[in-house]
């Protein structure tokens, strides 16, 4: 019965009931938070799925463009009076604009060049946020408008609601909507020539395929993925530092992503889920907490070279034949 | 018959349990959340100041507790990040549900954790040092660091006494020196103060002769003063001294540690900086209010961990008795709002840092005698006042 209904469409109904029966499993609202957090942190890694999984293109600067779709939110509000909506929209735009200004000279090398590139990329982002103090309100970090969600519910409904309950279902629907568009994006012209980029950029070449373009579409994408996250990281939490636009924060993502597994749209949320949930349940352990973390991901590294997901799902369907 | 007796054995010993669990009625504990950077780029504030509180909840718990209530401290290390610090800030309220907070070691922690404890009404008492977490001042919010606009106050009202009027400054860009830099050209027109030139210098420089020639060439200038933190001040004041200037210079409190005389070697004679008492222990007079709390303290927390003391440890030394003595002033460990109360009107507060005289207005307390003015005299710190 399952197996008829079409993969993406399993998928995100998947998704869909996860997200719905997760509240009902938390013990108090701080969960609520978590889940959010996991939703934004998804976001970011779908984006990523696309550019590591699909094209097969790796970017260590991915945090840069979460700095980029933060700092957007904070200061569009208050220097250009845009609301913070349109202010998300406008740091997804910038974002874009960027990816594809770096990525068009960058994206016609073959080999590591995006990697390195985007490394230098995220770094340059990363010290304009700390040295601008004066926009940015440098290391100290700077606070952000509110995007009005709960108070807009609240005003229409009459009722009186907790912030992280509201994000937790606006970032839910986001994350549907990002799920949604990625694996359409999977099955359709564009997303084939992608992945025949990943299996091998000759054949890709040899039957026609402009590689340099589809690859710049591939990373354009991730970056404004990575934007809107980065944005509604800043709206949710309502104060930004440059820390989000950090390296440790790209390695993060990527991480997120490839412990996974890259190729598929659920295993990134998988990752993100557990990279983001798995400090909070190891703080029993506190000096071990970093420890841990490195164990679990060597494991994986070794014992599921696909990422978790795809593995889990390989060995469920051959003992399902056997 | 073996199944009897398994029913048996397991009904004996749930009966037994459940007896022992009647017979040791639930303690009420006084629950204090605390979320610190232990680790990552700030742990060298994190570490001694989460060692503090470990020091201090095992103390007080050998002493009877708070009111008679045994402390439990949950403890969080969010490695300076803003995003985990609020994780932590909102599982500390929502999850745990603990009474107060100490915490935030670096002020991009704090103030991203601000807005959590004001809504849940929540008594927190910063670590961190920007006089933004206190002004404009927040109902919950509490701090116990010295602010760095303190510290220019203290250089410049030295620099006054000593007939100073234009100066030059030469600051790190560092999160610290730029934040300082920003504070002293905030109040430098209080103190007549005129600043004719500025120079700045970045983390990693190995060589600020060209900045330092900028400032020896401008007309008119009578004193200069750095604000930085790690080796930069070192290097600033050995190419001061190379370069024959003949001024006073000054350094910020992000220098009061023995290592920059070691650095900075000869230079350092006759360099005059802000600093806590808890530096110059040994070296406070003997009816200095401050002299037994600092030694005890200083004692206490090399026994305890066999490190030397620094600064930051004692501003966690002075956040947690400062939220001990409002618990027992206002004879509660569960109303937030009695212990925030009194919080407010702590007066006359001995700590690490100074004399705290809190207020409606003023939610740090400390006063410019918190600093004590230094010189640098025969490679070793000389109280001038």
């Amino acid at each position: 019965m399952l197996t008829r209904i079409p993969p993406r469409v399993r998928a995100l109904l998947i998704l869909s009931i996860l997200i719905l029966i997760a509240p009902m499993l938390f013990p108090s609202s701080f969960y609520y938070r978590i889940g959010t957090l996991i939703f934004i942190n998804s976001i970011a890694v779908i984006g990523l799925v696309i550019l590591i999984g699909y094209a097969g293109q790796i970017s260590l600067g991915h945090a840069g463009f979460s700095g980029i779709g933060a700092y957007a939110c904070a200061l569009a509000p208050t220097h250009l009076g845009l609301p913070p909506f349109l202010s998300l929209i406008l740091g997804a735009v910038i974002s874009g604009l960027l990816a594809w200004f770096v990525g068009r000279p960058i994206l016609r090398l073959k080999g590591h060049y995006l990697a390195v590139a985007t490394l230098g990329l995220g770094m340059l982002i990363s010290m304009v946020l700390n040295n601008e103090a004066q926009f940015t309100g440098g290391p100290d970090g700077m606070m952000v408008a509110s995007l009005g969600l709960t108070k807009g519910l609240e005003g229409l409904f009459d009722v009186n609601l907790k912030t992280s309950v509201v994000w937790y279902w606006f970032a839910g629907v986001m994350v549907l909507l990002g799920a949604w568009i990625a694996l359409n994006l999977y099955n359709s012209p564009t997303g084939r020539v992608l992945r025949s980029v990943h299996d091998s950029e000759i054949a890709a070449k040899t039957v026609g395929a402009d590689v340099a373009r589809y690859k710049l579409v591939a990373f354009v994408i991730s970056a404004v993925y990575a934007s809107i996250a980065g944005s509604m990281l800043a709206l949710f939490n309502r104060f930004i530092t440059p820390d989000i636009a950090s390296f440790l924060h790209s390695v993060e993502l990527v991480t997120m992503t490839v412990l996974g597994g890259a190729g598929s749209v659920l295993g990134g949320i998988a990752g993100a889920t557990l990279l983001t949930a798995l400090p909070q349940a190891l703080t029993v352990f506190h000096e071990y907490e970093h420890v841990m973390l490195g164990l679990i991901m060597m494991l994986v590294m070794i014992f599921m070279r696909d990422g978790l997901l795809p593995t889990l799902r390989k060995t469920l369907t051959r003992r399902a034949i056997a | 018959m073996k199944l009897k007796q398994v029913v048996k054995t397991t009904t004996l010993a749930a009966a037994v349990s459940a007896m022992t669990a009647l017979a040791t009625p639930a303690l009420a504990e006084v629950l204090i959340g605390s979320t610190l950077a232990i680790t990552g780029r700030a742990s060298f504030l994190g570490d001694p100041e989460a060692k503090t509180l470990a020091m201090l909840v095992d103390e007080i718990n050998a002493a009877g507790g708070i009111n008679g209530e045994p402390v439990r401290l949950i403890q969080y290390d969010d490695g300076g990040d803003p995003n985990k610090a609020r994780t932590f800030a909102t599982r500390l309220v929502e999850d745990d549900e603990v009474v107060a907070v100490i915490g935030g070691s670096t002020t991009g922690t704090t103030m991203a954790m601000v807005p959590i404890f004001e809504e849940a009404e929540v008594p927190f008492i910063s670590l961190a040092g920007a006089v933004a977490i206190i002004d404009p001042v927040k109902k919950w919010v509490f701090k116990t660091p010295h602010t760095d606009r303190m510290a220019c106050e203290k250089i410049f009202t030295d620099m006054q006494a000593n007939g100073i009027s234009k100066i030059g400054m030469i600051s790190g860009t560092g999160g610290f020196g730029k934040s300082m830099r920003g504070q002293c050209m905030d109040v430098a027109g209080d103190f007549d103060i005129e600043i004719v030139a500025d120079e700045t210098y970045g983390p990693s420089d190995s060589d600020m002769t060209p900045q330092l020639t900028n400032i020896k060439n401008t007309d008119g200038i009578q004193a200069v003063v750095n604000p930085g933190f790690g080796q930069g001040p070192a290097i600033v004041t050995r190419n001061y001294r190379q370069l024959g200037i003949d001024l006073p210079l000054y350094q910020s409190h992000g220098v009061a540690s023995k290592s920059f005389i070691e650095l900075a070697g000869d230079a350092a004679e006759g360099v005059r900086l802000p600093a806590a008492a808890l530096l110059v222990a040994n070296n406070l007079a003997e009816d200095d209010p401050q002299k037994p709390v600092v030694m005890k303290y200083i004692e206490d927390y090399q026994t305890a961990t066999g490190e030397p003391v620094s600064t930051f440890g004692g501003h966690a030394y002075d956040a947690f008795k400062m939220l001990a003595a409002a618990m027992e002033t206002a004879g509660t460990t569960t109303d937030s709002a009695a212990i925030r109360y009194a919080l407010e009107n702590t007066s006359g507060f001995i700590g690490t840092a100074g004399v705290v005289n809190m207020s409606p207005d003023d939610h740090l307390g400390l006063d410019l005698s918190a600093f004590k003015m230094l010189e640098i005299r025969d490679g070793d710190w000389t109280i001038i006042e």
